[in-house]
């Protein structure tokens, strides 16, 4: 996680935080961020991601360590000159303004000419579909079109920089998925680099080019989506993200690329080590549900298996959710697609499930 | 997870809702069981407003027998005149004819002497004396002094005519002349059971029967028969005695007087009733009688009588109703000619108008401009350090407004703190200490501080619902701190101001005890002046005037208010 800021267009440089000096809400931060990049912050609420958002809009101040825009240090530049568009979760459209008014207002306070002004908040618009609307109140529009409106305002100004702060917040969930469309879009259309905050791990999942998760005041792991996924670092990352199935064992034998884990209920699997590095280490072993497989035709011949009785079926539509007795645990969870030749299991069926030894991982426990 | 169905960009709804409304303003909806929908939405909530009703309906009651017939009553004072008609009426209908032009007649002068002589025996006079005092000052003497000698007019005439016939000293010989024949037999069995009751020594409370005329010397000898009547009943009612054993008034033989000369002979002896023999004879006589100049006689009681100013005013004044309290309280007054101005040197209420409006005013400014500051630092801390605040500034509410009223004037007297340290700074000279007090300027500080609170919290209540974001948003947008407050968050806490200025306002127009403590002579209200005339001057037709013209400003503000900010933007929390 080391940074190269001569690259970066945002960099913390070890930040830390502290509200009341005695905990620190953000620990040793370092992050750099190239331009034009989606970044999101995820984490759950309190890991210090808000926190870390609002030091780089100037809301807050670092209690150590530095933050640079454009290789330049913002510490003890104020908010208003940072121009950093930011758009805020309960919108924060001024209530006394019309739609049309809010989106000049940060081209007045920069004493931008009239005309210029109109135009380039016709142009904003548009660019949210909601060119009809500038007559119009906060009031009167909607929370997606209030969003929207939001959205264009954090943009009219032209900023290099984007900050989000959980800004799907407050919308239902099909509204959600347009938006998050729509942000990133714009934001890749735009250039713009872009700072986004959320706890839900499926926006940031979708939206980002690089996703940091953040927990306790630390960046647990910066990867693009799909490395996050797949090869989460530790069993934060692993249980944070997505659906996960763990084990409980002990490290019993490494084997260059592969390691050897007995789990508690004594049976022995194969595991894919990532921060474990000795036998006789206690570790927590991640499976993602939907690479287990119970059909024997699909196992491939190298997978372990183990035994399973069927618990619970759910039929979820797309897929079918299983729940199974695993290796003493009662929480062990498949997903299996809802294909024709897919078979729908029952409960009290004893099955055999198995997976590829490099979908299994053995992290800390 | 099913939210399919509501997505908030969905307009279609809204405007189907819309479809749907303007149907129903044409057909009336129907309930199932084929009424209209809103007669079965009503039955429905009758019972929920019933209890609704019920539950307030002991402090309604409360407040309308307590406070709102009290207000209506005193409302109604202002315009209320009923006192000079009803205590001098034949004076009045009198007065109806005269041109105004010289004194009134002899006619007016019997009238008012017939009115004067009941009025004094009822002790009404000196009330009559004080309402026409307010009007025209001296009134009341003149009333009050005319009291006692009223009696006397008519004398001459009474002596005259007992020096014709004795028989016209004897209360029996008026009671047969006018009494109606119902009356006589009432009486005379009256007199025969209280003799009765009185012989077996019973109690007898059963009050003798109200004087009645006869028909026949109601036409016959109009005035007579008025002035006994009054005199008949006037003292039944006043000392319970009986027409049948007391002499008449002065004042019936005057009336006597008048009709007999009035009317001819013939029309005299055509009359066939009691007492006709005594009437020819009187008739007779009083050709030759010497007669008494009305005019002269009340001259001699007070020249008041004889001059003008006493009956303009009582022509001026003679309706029931009147607009004259309030043509005072505008500085106004109503003469015989029309409305005209008071002279300069008493017109004092539209001055006093203008100086509560200008405190009240000032004041309301000084509210906001201490309370603004205040109330954004009280929204703005955290929870504990805003409740210790918060319970400063409610402290003022917990302490008397006495002591607080009082603490000014030992802190801003001539002797008092703030001179002592001024002069011993060495900013002021000793022998040249400043009037902080009893002044305008008193009144502003002492009345800013009480009134500061009322500012405060709804300021403080609307600023707390403000979220941050909107200023940090503007900030974000590029705005500087001042542009950020003034553009942003200043607009929305105009609701809060709007509220504190009302209140405050509102409050301050009608204030009573802070002016009257601390305000002098220059620092007075209105209020101070309605005060003053509901218990020292008694003029409580002013006093309610002057009320209902304040409560005429306040709508009235309060309607400006409502125009220009909007009533709905007021937000008291």
């Amino acid at each position: 996680m080391t940074s190269d800021n001569s690259a970066a267009f945002v960099a913390f440089d070890r930040v830390q935080k502290s509200y009341d000096g005695e905990t620190l809400v953000v620990k040793d931060l370092n992050l750099s961020i190239p331009k034009g990049e989606f970044l999101t912050m995820l984490g759950p609420s309190g890991s210090g991601k808000t926190t870390c958002l609002m030091m780089l809009a100037g809301f807050e101040t670092a209690t150590h360590g530095e933050i640079t825009l454009g290789g330049k240090p913002i510490n003890n530049i104020p908010p208003h000159k940072r121009g950093i568009g930011m758009v805020f979760q309960n919108y924060a459209l001024f209530p006394h303004m019309t739609v049309a008014e809010n989106l000049a207002f940060p081209l007045e306070v920069r004493k931008i000419g009239k005309s210029d002004r109109e135009a380039k908040v016709m142009r904003a618009l548009d660019m949210v579909q909601m060119g009809a609307f500038g007559g119009r109140r906060p009031a009167q529009l909607s929370g997606g079109q209030q969003q929207r409106i939001a959205l264009a305002r954090a943009l009219v100004f032209e900023p290099e920089l984007v900050l989000m702060d959980e800004p799907l917040g407050a919308l239902d969930k099909q509204l959600r998925e347009t938006l998050q469309f729509e942000i990133t879009n714009l934001a890749h259309q735009l250039g713009i680099t872009t700072v986004y905050v959320t706890h839900d791990q499926t926006e940031a999942l979708t939206m980002s080019d690089r996703v940091a998760v953040f927990d306790d005041g630390r960046i647990q792991q910066l990867a693009p989506p799909d490395e996050l996924y797949e090869r989460p670092q530790n069993s934060f990352v692993a249980q944070f993200i997505g659906e996960n199935n763990t084990l409980m064992g002990t490290v019993s034998a490494m084997r260059g690329d592969t390691a050897e884990v007995r789990l508690d209920s004594g049976e022995m699997i194969e595991t894919v080590p990532v921060n474990v590095s000795n036998v006789g280490d206690r570790t927590l072993v991640s499976i993602r549900p939907e690479r287990v497989e119970y059909n024997a035709e699909r196992l491939s011949s190298d997978a372990h298996t183990l035994n399973a009785e069927v618990l619970e079926f759910i039929y979820m539509g797309d897929i079918y959710r299983t729940r199974l007795r695993v290796a003493g645990r009662e929480d062990f969870i498949i997903k299996t697609r809802n294909a024709p030749d897919q078979r729908r299991l029952a409960p009290g069926e004893k099955i055999k499930i198995g997976w590829r030894p490099q979908d299994c991982r053995a992290l800390d426990a | 997870m099913t939210e399919s169905a509501t997505s908030p960009d969905d307009f279609a709804a809204t405007a189907q809702d819309g479809a749907q409304k303007k149907g129903a303003r044409q057909a009336p909806v129907l309930a199932a069981d084929g009424r209209p929908l809103k007669a079965s939405l009503n039955r429905a909530l009758r019972a929920q407003k019933m209890r609704a009703l019920m539950l307030i309906a002991p402090l309604l009651i409360f407040i309308l027998v307590t406070f709102v017939a009290p207000i209506a009553d005193m409302l109604f004072r202002s315009v209320e005149n009923q006192i000079v008609s009803e205590t001098f009426p034949r004076t009045v209908m009198s007065l109806e004819e005269w041109d105004t032009d010289g004194l009134p007649g002899e006619d007016t002068y019997a009238a008012l002497t017939y009115d004067f002589v009941e009025a004094a025996e009822r002790r009404l006079h000196t009330r009559v004396g004080s309402r026409l005092n307010y009007e025209t000052t001296g009134m009341s003497s003149i009333f009050r002094k005319s009291g006692r000698d009223v009696g006397d007019v008519g004398e001459a005439y009474a002596d005259q005519f007992i020096a014709l016939d004795p028989a016209w000293e004897d209360p029996a010989t008026w009671v047969t002349l006018l009494g109606s024949q119902d009356w006589l037999r009432d009486q005379a069995e009256w007199t025969a059971d209280a003799t009765e009751a009185r012989s077996a020594d019973m109690v007898f409370d059963i009050s003798e029967p109200r004087f009645a005329l006869a028909t026949a010397p109601r036409v016959l000898l109009p005035e007579t028969a008025d002035a006994y009547r009054s005199f008949a009943q006037t003292i039944a009612d006043v000392d319970q005695d009986s027409p049948t054993s007391e002499e008449p008034w002065n004042s019936v033989y005057l009336a006597l007087y008048r009709d007999l000369m009035r009317t001819d002979a013939a029309t005299i002896a055509a009359y066939d009733g009691p007492g006709r023999d005594l009437l020819v004879a009187a008739d007779a006589a009083v050709d030759g009688f010497e007669a008494v100049d009305l005019q002269a006689l009340y001259a001699e009681m007070d020249d008041g009588w004889v001059e003008m100013p006493i009956w303009e005013t009582f022509e001026a004044f003679s309706d029931p109703y009147t607009a004259g309290y309030f043509l005072a309280a505008v500085d106004l007054q109503l003469t015989p000619d029309g409305i005209e101005a008071q002279p300069e040197n008493q017109r004092v209420y539209i001055l006093l108008f203008q100086r509560t409006i200008f405190m009240s005013l000032m004041i309301m400014g000084m509210c906001v401009l201490l309370g603004y500051p205040i109330a954004f630092l009280l929204s703005n801390l955290s929870m504990r350090a805003s409740n210790l605040l918060l319970i400063l500034v409610l402290l003022p509410f917990w302490t008397s407004l006495l002591v607080r009223t009082s603490a000014w004037k030992v802190l801003l007297q001539q002797e008092g703190v703030i001179n002592d340290i001024l002069v011993w700074i060495g900013l002021v000279a000793d022998n040249d200490r400043l009037a902080l007090i009893n002044n305008q300027f008193g009144t502003i500080i002492a009345m800013t501080h009480i009134l500061l609170p009322f500012m405060i919290l709804p300021l403080y209540s609307v600023m707390k619902t403000i979220p941050p974001t909107y200023v940090r948003a503007a900030k974000s947008l590029g705005a500087t701190n001042w542009t950020a407050f003034w553009r942003v968050y200043f607009p929305q806490s105009i609701p809060g101001i709007g509220a504190g200025c009302i209140l405050v306002f509102i409050l301050s127009i009608g204030y009573y005890i802070t002016p009257e403590l601390v305000g002098g002579r220059t620092g007075t209200f209105i209020s101070n002046r309605i005060a003053f005339h509901i218990s020292t001057s008694l003029n409580w037709g002013l006093a309610a005037a002057l009320g209902s013209i304040l409560l005429a400003l306040v709508l009235a503000l309060y309607w400006v208010y409502d125009r220009i900010v909007g009533i709905d933007n007021v937000k008291l929390g």
